[in-house]
Parts: structure tokens; C-alpha cells; sequence
């Protein structure tokens, strides 16, 4: 079945793009690797392969979760459908 | 997949068995590279290990020198050894520790002889152990007498989706045959330290790996001038999709499967706690990591990339595999096992995992790796300060 995104954990709030790249306004079908179920989005932001898509709204201060897992804090809003990378989202580590 | 129970290896007079015969030339120091090339371009078949180091170090930083030394030449990859160091005392340290594995060993120091006279010297031993090395037979050895170390580099988000969850099935379908295993990258697990420390297999292990994790972090706060936005994770790591320490972190985690680890080691130490999976406490640097993996004695490397590390070992074959399509593709010289159609959900990671142990084991019985066929030797000493 075609998949443009993965998703780890179904807690996560990111999933990765698998093809080379989705576009704006793209429907896409994600894969949760977690319980081998399926989602569909539609994508805001031109997003490469390996890079993240938000699946929720999040605020400043929220927690990115994958692999079920704290991987970082959102420092801009980001709305469903966006990329996520280092121009909104930081490490809680430094 | 029904998983083979043994490989065609070279067995060594310590009761260990290597997955290659390589005859190496080792330098003791910086300035004994010259004469180590030397012999190895005068002598078909062996091999020099050229490096930055051994001058006057001392304490801690010392004895890793001579362990990753005494380990390199102990590997049983390795079938005989020439050790040249400029000085007779640190030369003959070096020659009796790889003596204990019972394999032929003899070492030359230049003072008062000189680069020519030693390479005479030196040439003419290196000859007879190489053409005594040529005539070992690979023989069936039980999978158990492999020694399996990881380290994946050039991440990006598809090594932790799937590159790096092969080898954790390899890991988890290979640790109940009785192999030994290691992953390292203590810096590179910040951010998933506290879950990496739930996987010792002992409280005793989960607390030296909390005391080992504490100590690089302490290290790296103190000698941090930014906040490592820079360095960690890389551009690269960055251009594949990784975001934050942690990201890399969790994905980096995913390479040991469900393994839990029976003991933590020092860089380069030989673990002694029987089969299964240990931590080792070293950099994240590709090179430095499985150097110090290859002198604690492990034979063979599974090296999951995912923007295109292109990292060999002059002594422990490194095999690479890669999730990344565009990886696979533009850089397919590098790439041993292509995973890539995990994505695509062409294939699951049980097959994959199925895929990456039929690839190691054809490289185990003597199959070159990419990193073998390109020439990549990269040996690189470990250097923890400054020296006297």
C-alpha cells in the first residue's frame, strides 16, 4: 500500500516522510508502525524524505513525541501539517 | 528464515576465531608510521596501521593506548603481528601482551639501528608470517564465535525507522545463538540515557552506565563553549530530518533490538562476562568507535547509515547497510545491504533483519564489504587529553 509518512508510536506527534518529497496540499496515508494501522493527513509545507510533518496543532512549549518518546520542545507554533525541524522545534538538552 | 549455525572462519591458537587473516605492521608510535609502511609496501599481503599517537601520554590516556595496541594485534582477524615502536621498553609492552593470545609476534625498535636497518629487520619476519599466514584454511566455526559490534553513522530519521531496527532484529534473533555484541556512543545517546539505563540486564550494569553516561555529559558541559547545536546533531544529520539530540538518541537506541546489556566497558576492553551484549563507553566518531570495538576483539561490524557514511577498518570488516533510497542509489559502492523497502512496505523488518544476517554471514565467510573493495582503513587512536 502507497505510504508517504511513518509514524513510530501512535502516541507520537510527528511522523516521517518516506517518498522524496510530499507537497503542499498533499493527501497523504501514514503508517503507525506501533499497532500497523493507517491515517491520512493533508500536508501544509514541501517536505523531504526523512523529514517531520506535525500530526496536531502545537503550541510553543509543547512536547515533540517519537518513539513515544520526549524528543525536543516546540519554539514557534506549528499547525498540522507543517514541518517540523530546528526552525520550530529545540532541544530541552542544551 | 532458518538462521545457519556456523561460518567458515580462521581458527586462532587462543580458542577464538577471526573472519579474516590479515598479517598487520604496527607502529607504536607517530613517528614508526614511516618504517610500518615501509615494510608493508616491501611485503605483499600485510598490512600497515599508521596512527597519531603514542608519545608521551600518560595515566588513563596511556593504558588506552596500549590496551587499543595489545587489542588491535590480539583480534583474531589478525593472524601474525609486527609491532615497531622507536623505543625497545614500550615496543616489547605491546609484544608481550599480543603474545599471550599465542600468535606470532615480534617487534623492532629503531633507536640505534634506524628506519633502513629496521626495515631490512622487520621485512624479512613480516615475510615469513605472511607466507605462514597464507596457507591457514578457513574452517566451520560455530555462529557463537562471532563477535558482533554496531554503530551507525551519517543519521538521519531513516536510520531510526529502519536501518537501525534491522540490526535490532538481527541483534534480538542472533543474541540466544551465543554471539557477543556491542553498541558504544555514549554521547550520542543523550536524550534516551534514562531509557538505555532500564536495559541493563544487572542494577549493577544499569548504574555503571548512568556513572559512565554522568561522566562524558559532566566533560561536556564543562568544555562546552555554545551549546552544541553545531556539533550535535550534525549538518548532515540535520539535512536528512534530525532535529534534536534526543531525536537521534531514541533512533540510535533502536540498533540493540530488545537486547538488554550484561555489562558496561572501558574503550578498547575485552568484555569478560561471556556472550550477549555489552555497552562500550566511546565516541560517536565512526572511525574512533570501531577501532576501539575492533581491539576488544569483535570480527565483524554492521554500520546502519542513512545520509551515506562511507567508514572502513583496516582489521574488522565493516558492512553497511542503508534504509535511505536516495542512499542506496547514489552511493551503492557503499552499501552491503540495501533496506530501503521498509519504506515502501515492500518488506518488513523481520525480513530485513533475515536479509542484513545473510549478508553478514557471507561476509564473515569471506565475502569483501564495500568499505574492503574502496580501500577504507581507517584506524583511529582514541585520545583522552593532552599529553606530558
Amino acid at each position: 500500500m502507497a505510504t508517504e509518512i511513518i509514524i513510530h508510536d501512535q502516541k507520537d506527534n510527528v511522523g516521517v516522510v518516506v517518498i522524496e518529497k510530499i507537497t503542499p496540499k498533499q493527501e497523504c496515508t501514514c503508517w503507525i508502525m506501533e499497532n500497523d494501522s493507517s491515517i491520512s493527513i493533508q500536508s501544509k509545507d514541501e517536505i523531504p524524505l526523512g523529514h517531520k510533518i506535525a500530526m496536531n496543532d502545537l503550541n510553543e512549549g509543547d512536547t515533540i513525541l517519537k518513539y513515544g518518546h520526549d524528543i525536543g520542545k516546540v519554539v514557534k507554533p506549528i499547525k498540522k501539517g507543517e514541518h517540523v525541524h530546528v526552525h520550530n522545534v529545540k532541544t530541552k538538552k542544551w | 528464515m532458518e538462521i545457519p549455525k556456523s561460518f567458515l572462519g580462521y581458527k586462532r591458537e587462543n580458542g577464538r576465531a577471526g573472519t579474516r587473516n590479515h598479517v598487520i605492521i604496527l607502529p607504536v608510535d607517530d613517528i614508526s608510521n614511516a618504517c610500518a609502511e615501509a615494510v608493508s609496501n616491501n611485503i605483499k599481503g600485510t598490512i600497515a596501521l599508521p596512527h597519531s599517537y603514542g608519545r608521551l601520554q600518560f595515566g588513563a590516556d596511556l593504558e588506552l593506548h596500549f590496551r587499543t595496541m595489545i587489542g588491535t594485534g590480539s583480534n583474531p582477524n589478525v593472524a601474525a603481528v609486527i609491532v615497531i615502536g622507536i623505543e625497545p621498553k614500550w615496543t616489547k609492552k605491546i609484544v608481550d601482551g599480543i603474545a599471550k593470545t599465542g600468535k606470532p609476534v615480534e617487534g623492532f625498535h629503531i633507536e640505534r639501528t634506524g628506519d633502513i636497518g629496521t626495515v631490512m629487520k622487520a621485512s624479512k619476519k613480516a615475510q615469513e608470517f605472511v607466507m605462514w599466514a597464507s596457507e591457514k584454511q578457513r574452517e566451520e566455526c560455530p555462529i557463537s564465535d562471532l563477535w558482533i559490534s554496531v554503530k551507525c553513522g551519517e543519521s538521519d530519521t531513516t536510520s531510526g525507522l529502519a536501518s537501525n531496527p534491522t540490526v535490532g532484529n538481527l541483534m534480538d534473533k542472533l543474541e540466544p545463538l551465543g554471539v557477543h555484541l556491542c553498541f558504544g556512543e555514549t554521547s550520542e545517546l543523550t536524550g534516551a540515557e534514562k531509557v538505555c539505563a532500564t536495559r541493563g540486564a544487572t542494577k549493577e550494569a544499569s548504574d555503571k552506565f548512568m556513572k559512565t553516561w554522568s561522566a562524558y555529559n559532566d566533560f561536556i558541559l564543562k568544555e562546552a563553549t555554545d551549546d552544541l547545536s553545531e556539533s550535535q546533531p550534525t549538518a548532515g544529520n540535520i539535512a536528512g530530518g534530525l532535529t534534536t539530540i534526543e531525536e537521534k538518541a531514541f533512533g540510535n537506541f533502536q540498533k540493540i533490538g530488545s537486547c538488554k546489556f550484561v555489562d558496561v566497558l572501558e574503550p578498547a576492553e575485552e568484555p569478560k562476562k561471556g556472550k550477549g551484549l555489552y555497552f562500550m563507553d566511546t565516541s560517536s566518531a565512526a572511525a574512533e568507535c570501531v577501532t576501539l570495538q575492533a581491539a576488544a576483539g569483535f570480527n565483524i561490524h554492521l554500520f546502519p547509515t542513512g545520509q551515506g557514511n562511507i567508514v572502513g577498518n583496516p582489521i574488522e570488516p565493516v558492512v553497511k547497510l542503508t534504509a535511505n533510497p536516495l542512499t542506496a542509489n547514489s552511493m551503492s559502492e557503499h552499501v552491503d545491504c540495501d533496506v530501503s523497502k521498509i519504506l515502501s512496505r515492500e518488506m518488513n523488518l523481520s525480513e530485513a533483519g533475515d536479509k542484513l544476517i545473510e549478508t553478514t554471514l557471507r561476509v564473515a565467510n569471506g565475502r569483501l564489504t564495500c568499505a574492503e573493495a574502496l580501500g577504507h582503513k581507517e584506524f583511529v587512536m582514541t585520545k583522552l587529553y593532552r599529553s606530558a
